[in-house]
């Protein structure tokens, strides 16, 4: 197994990680680094899988810092439908569970936690 | 006893994902690819204007993906700017009269421009470019306004949005000029494929930072009335 295999696979547990905190985490900004841990490990799998010759393979280098870019303008915009989001319902989370506390105010539809 | 069965359930879906990845990454590790990308990209780098290979990729050979990619920034910044409720994203609130905080920024806000200018001009030969100096020229904007600098450009008004657009406009000008040329779309002419890179990277990095710094302030402000962020709902 070469490192840059290893950097490929680490990438992959990174997904795992990231989609179980996706699932289970009920908190929207947990749900957002989750996502973004998700995304790292794509990254790095692109990136570990393209070196595999010895040397790094610009192209998916050149993919990746795109997504980088992308990611982190999302990740903001995200933060900013969240806390709207938070000053709207007084929810950190997307489950309504006495819905006529605010009558009019709530809006649950409101999902903030899809980055891309 | 029913939440610890779920979170069981989820992990073991998660687990056979991270397997099935990665049987799928062992698997393409393991197959020879057919096209010598890297092989490929050498040989073309003659006619890309530019000395560093991801700069080329990145603005010549896959500018396409980067022309979507400042697209998607500048979508993300107006829908930022338009979900904030004050009416004035520079807030005179923040504003601290720290003097520590001011003398340092005197400081390193030149140095951080220098570096942004830098981190541009490097691209064309080595690690550098657009994203690297919007990206410091960004964390510029937000340490000054952190520390307080008013900043008129980012009221929301013709500025703002003329700012956000420049950088994909004046791409997108380039692109279709190219194509109403006779060329393809976003095929530079090679006698000034430098100059046209250069143009582009500049507005670029102009409409990335203040993407970025657009996000950032539009955050919308806690008030003292409102509950706060740390308290449960």
């Amino acid at each position: 197994m070469s490192a840059s295999l290893l950097y490929a696979l680490a990438g992959v547990a990174l997904c795992g990680i990231g989609l179980f905190g996706f699932i289970t985490l009920a908190h929207l900004l947990r749900k957002l680094l989750a996502f973004n841990l998700i995304g790292s490990g794509v990254f790095l799998v692109l990136v570990g899988l393209a070196q595999r010759h010895g040397e790094p393979d610009p192209v998916p280098q050149a993919l990746v810092l795109t997504g980088i870019v992308v990611a982190i303008a999302a990740t903001a915009l995200a933060v900013v439908l969240i806390r709207r989001y938070f000053h709207l319902s007084g929810h950190t989370t997307l489950r309504a569970e006495t819905p006529e506390r605010v009558p009019g105010r709530l809006k649950p539809q409101t999902r903030g936690d899809n980055p891309e | 006893m029913r939440r610890s069965v779920g979170i069981r359930a989820v992990a073991g879906v998660c687990l056979a994902f991270v397997i099935a990845l990665g049987l799928a990454v062992l698997g393409i590790a393991e197959t020879p690819a057919h096209v010598d990308l890297p092989e490929l990209l050498l040989e073309s780098m003659g006619q890309s204007g530019v000395e560093h290979p991801v700069t080329a990729v990145l603005l010549n050979f896959r500018s396409y993906d980067t022309l979507l990619e400042i697209g998607v920034l500048v979508i993300a910044g107006i829908a930022g700017i338009s979900v904030s409720r004050t009416t004035s994203l520079e807030d005179p609130e923040l504003r601290t009269s720290d003097s520590l905080l001011y003398a340092l920024q005197r400081w390193f806000v030149p140095l951080m421009l220098v570096l942004a200018g830098y981190l541009l001009w490097a691209g064309a030969d080595r690690p550098g470019g657009a994203f690297q100096a919007g990206a410091v020229l960004a964390a510029t904007g937000v340490m000054m306004r952190l520390g307080g600098i008013p900043m008129d450009f980012l009221r929301p008004g013709i500025l703002l949005r003329l700012g956000l657009a420049l950088g994909f406009a004046v791409f997108l000008l380039i692109a279709l000029a190219s194509a109403i040329g006779g060329e393809a779309f976003l095929a530079y002419p090679p006698a000034v494929a430098k100059q046209l890179i250069i143009l582009i990277e500049t507005v670029l990095t102009l409409s990335i930072a203040m993407v970025l710094l657009a996000l950032f302030v539009s955050a919308p402000v806690n008030r003292a009335a409102e509950p706060g962020e740390g308290e449960s709902p």
